[in-house]
């Protein structure tokens, strides 16, 4: 029943700190983005600037602290699933509200 | 979630302890996409309410204090990244390393949560809380903006309070052995879910804060 083959776990794929912290500037300059562009363009800008930056910033946060990147890809595949659900029903949601 | 299958009966000596990081990862990611789906539904009605209360929304989010939600953002950012570092440390197998920044994310997580309560208490002192009478007097489309908010911040507060008594089992588990630099699948776990509280709040910084 125990083999060393099964046993022993693959050798995780750890990665550098510096790369970790460089992600973390990335976001904090990500965030100072988005809230300079609601406080200096009030209105329909700040929002474009918001609805750019924060999908990039999930996807920073999903792809190296999530560790999805170097994960196998059907985990991405997964929660591109789960996504597209997700959008599906927002979809269909907006669809019967804005078009009553 | 824990990897953990020493209950066998039939052990036989130098039997190694199965765990497979694979397996367990699927089952996080697993319940990570229920969690999506949660928030999600939360995202949709404040996405339908806006859109037929617009001004509404503009004039309540004006009330909130953006400088405690941008500074909460940095510290759930920076929690993110001490909770990573503890579970790369882990894995290097330097234990203390991994207990310091996981000790650390749990000081940041309690930062967050003090801010949210004096960003709380204000607003209860206004009158604007769930329950009370100046609420249910507002106008209908910013009523729905205070509820809306309480709901969606304080189900979040409550996946960071959780979030906190897992990394403290998990603290333990790190020190007394149990988790270690061949088994660090529970630490692992809990910084995906840490991640994705993190993942929400940043979408929950714009919608509510920076809609003015």
């Amino acid at each position: 029943m125990s083999n060393s083959h099964t046993a022993v776990a693959e050798k995780p794929h750890v990665l550098p700190d510096g790369l970790f912290i460089m992600v973390w500037v990335a976001l904090l300059v990500l965030t100072a983005i988005t809230v300079g562009g609601s406080v200096f363009f009030p209105g329909k800008v700040g929002i474009l600037v918001a609805v750019i930056v924060t999908p990039v910033k999930a996807t920073l946060i999903l792809m190296y602290f999530m560790h999805l990147k170097y994960e196998k890809k059907a985990f991405t595949i997964m929660f591109l699933v789960a996504v597209g659900v997700l959008s599906v029903f927002i979809g269909l949601t907006f669809f019967d509200y804005l078009l009553r | 979630m824990s990897s953990d299958s020493s209950h066998a009966i039939d052990q036989a000596p130098g039997h190694v302890v199965h765990t497979d990081p694979e397996t367990g990862k699927t089952g996080m990611w697993l319940f990570l996409f229920t969690e999506l789906l949660l928030f999600g539904g939360l995202f949709l009605i404040y996405g339908v309410y806006r859109s037929m209360n617009e001004s509404a929304f503009h004039h309540a989010a004006a009330e909130l204090n953006v400088a405690m939600g941008v500074t909460n953002t940095i510290v759930l950012l920076t929690s993110s990244l001490t909770m990573v570092m503890a579970v790369s440390a882990l894995q290097r197998n330097q234990v203390k390393r991994s207990l310091s920044f996981l000790t650390g994310t749990l000081l940041l997580s309690a930062t967050f949560l003090v801010i949210k309560f004096f960003e709380w208490s204000a607003k209860y002192h206004h009158g604007i809380f769930p329950g009370q009478d100046h609420l249910h007097e507002m106008p209908h489309g910013e009523g729905l903006f205070f509820n809306l908010y309480f709901m969606m911040t304080g189900l979040h507060g409550i996946h960071v309070i959780i979030g906190m008594i897992v990394m403290t089992v998990v603290l333990f588990k790190i020190r007394s052995g149990a988790l270690a630099a061949d088994n660090y699948g529970m630490l692992e776990y809990t910084g995906l879910y840490w991640h994705l509280v993190d993942l929400v709040w940043i979408f929950l910084l714009p919608l509510f804060y920076l809609t003015t």
